[in-house]
């Protein structure tokens, strides 16, 4: 609710000590209608100090005597009917909580004034019986509010002791991958992927035996090759499988010789003496 | 452990932990030895004692003991900050009671009892702040949301239990329509014997 206009004391103590309730177009509002009716000019501040009709009501009755059957009903209503044109801007929901008090009001008096047939046995209900009712039960909950609002609360009477505790955050490193965990990662999801690939079963482009005569006539031009030198990348995956298949089987006719320098070290090919 | 090595160890979990802390949870600290949590309640008995008479106090409040400032030093205490504490609205405090002396209740509970509508906001903002909560469904047409207060509800307000709320205010009257009820056709003097009465009310 905004709360721009209201009262920084309850009705109650200002209309004691006299100092205005608000603050109304700069203007001090000093006196609090003694009936419902409600200077135009001051309808937005009674919206606002008012927690609505009931609030109202029961402040008319505890602070001023009010008799709920004593009020000029037909001015009240012909005086709220002035404010639903002032309301265009204003509260216009609140004001009708206030304008139907106001017919519940008029409907009471009215039927506490109607001669009552005296046939009747059972006498009628006591038509100012249910809005009393309200009313009390209203206090009631308006008297526990101040009571909750006055118990020691947090951010005002209650602060907790914090004893500041450093180090108190853990930290994880992140794992650092490391380039070769990428590609073997690389290589998992390669493989996983070619399990869904299908089979396709063609004639050999390449064929061995092709291949192991071009590798033996690499090594007749430089005797001690490389071994990685032997592979040609760009053919893919199967002219690479179809190099390595041609070199073991020439290293298991013994038609080549496959030496290291050391441990680690790079692999060389050359031709068997 | 012995009650020499369990009571700094509470001491101090309650201190840092910038919450209340319950005894499950004190207890916890301390693995799953038997017999731990009466040991961790002996260890609060303790220092409730030692606290007393200090500016600090033990509280137990809904979810578990806080250490806490004495309240009555508030008024001293508030000045280390500019800022002055905040303030609720009587529309909230008074759907605040609501809730909390008639739970559970629906937005048109609250609304009854009131006599206005409800704000759009108001029930979102308490939802917000973990004072309430939505705890069902009304079995009625529209099936409205049925609010409860919580445990950080009764945390804020330092209390342990709902029922260390202050009593719910008892009615006050305002008149008696039975002894005034007007019967036969004298409706007039009802009318003053009504008037008699809401004065005598105000005036006692």
């Amino acid at each position: 609710m905004a709360s721009h206009t209201v009262p920084d004391t309850t009705p109650e103590t200002s209309s004691e000590t006299g100092a205005p309730i608000a603050m109304f177009r700069g203007r001090p509002i000093t006196e609090l209608p003694h009936d419902l009716y409600i200077p135009p000019d001051a309808l937005e501040v009674i919206l606002e100090a008012f927690e609505g009709p009931l609030d109202l009501l029961l402040y008319l009755i505890r602070r001023h005597n009010l008799d709920i059957l004593d009020i000029p009903i037909a001015e009240v209503t012909e005086q709220y009917m002035v404010y639903i044109d002032l309301m265009q801007g204003l509260r216009l929901d609140l004001a009708a909580e206030y304008l139907a008090m106001a017919a519940v009001l008029a409907e009471i008096k009215s039927r506490m004034l109607l001669p009552r047939p005296a046939a009747v046995a059972e006498p009628e209900a006591d038509p100012r019986a249910e809005l009393i009712r309200r009313l009390q039960e209203y206090e009631r909950y308006k008297d526990a509010a101040a009571g909750i609002d006055a118990l020691p609360r947090l951010e005002r009477e209650v602060h907790p002791v914090v004893v500041a505790f450093p180090a108190r955050q853990v930290r994880r490193p992140e794992p650092v991958v490391g380039l070769a965990a990428l590609g073997r990662a690389y290589v998992e999801v390669l493989l996983a992927a070619e399990r869904y690939a299908h089979h396709h079963i063609t004639r050999e482009p390449l064929s061995v035996r092709e291949r192991m005569v071009l590798v033996l006539g690499r090594l007749a031009e430089a005797p001690y090759t490389a071994f990685t030198q032997l592979f040609t990348v760009e053919e893919g995956r199967r002219g690479v499988v179809v190099a390595f298949l041609a070199i073991l089987e020439l290293l298991r006719e013994s038609l080549i010789e496959i030496v290291q320098s050391g441990p680690e070290g790079p692999i060389y090919v050359k031709a068997a003496a | 452990m012995s009650p020499e090595e369990i009571k700094p160890i509470v001491e101090a979990a309650l201190m840092v932990a910038g919450e209340p802390l319950g005894v499950d949870r004190l207890a916890a600290l301390f693995g799953e030895n038997d017999g731990i949590r009466e040991e961790v309640e002996q260890a609060l008995a303790a220092l409730r004692e030692d606290y007393a008479g200090r500016g600090i106090e033990l509280k137990e409040v809904a979810q578990g003991f806080r250490f806490q400032a004495r309240t009555e030093l508030a008024p001293w205490l508030n000045r280390l900050w500019e800022e002055k504490p905040p303030r609720y609205s009587r529309a909230l405090l008074e759907t605040l009671a609501i809730i909390a002396y008639r739970q559970p209740v629906t937005r048109g509970d609250i609304e009854d009892l009131r006599g206005v509508a409800l704000s759009t906001g108001m029930l979102k903002t308490l939802l917000e702040r973990e004072w309430i909560r939505v705890v069902g469904h009304r079995e009625v047409p529209g099936r409205p949301a049925v609010y409860a207060t919580t445990p950080k509800f009764l945390d804020y307000f330092n209390l342990r239990t709902l029922s260390e709320l202050p009593p719910l205010p008892e009615m006050r009257p305002i008149e008696a329509p039975e002894e005034v009820a007007p019967s036969g056709p004298a409706a007039a003097q009802g009318e003053m014997e009504l008037c008699e009465v809401v004065g005598e009310v105000a005036e006692g």
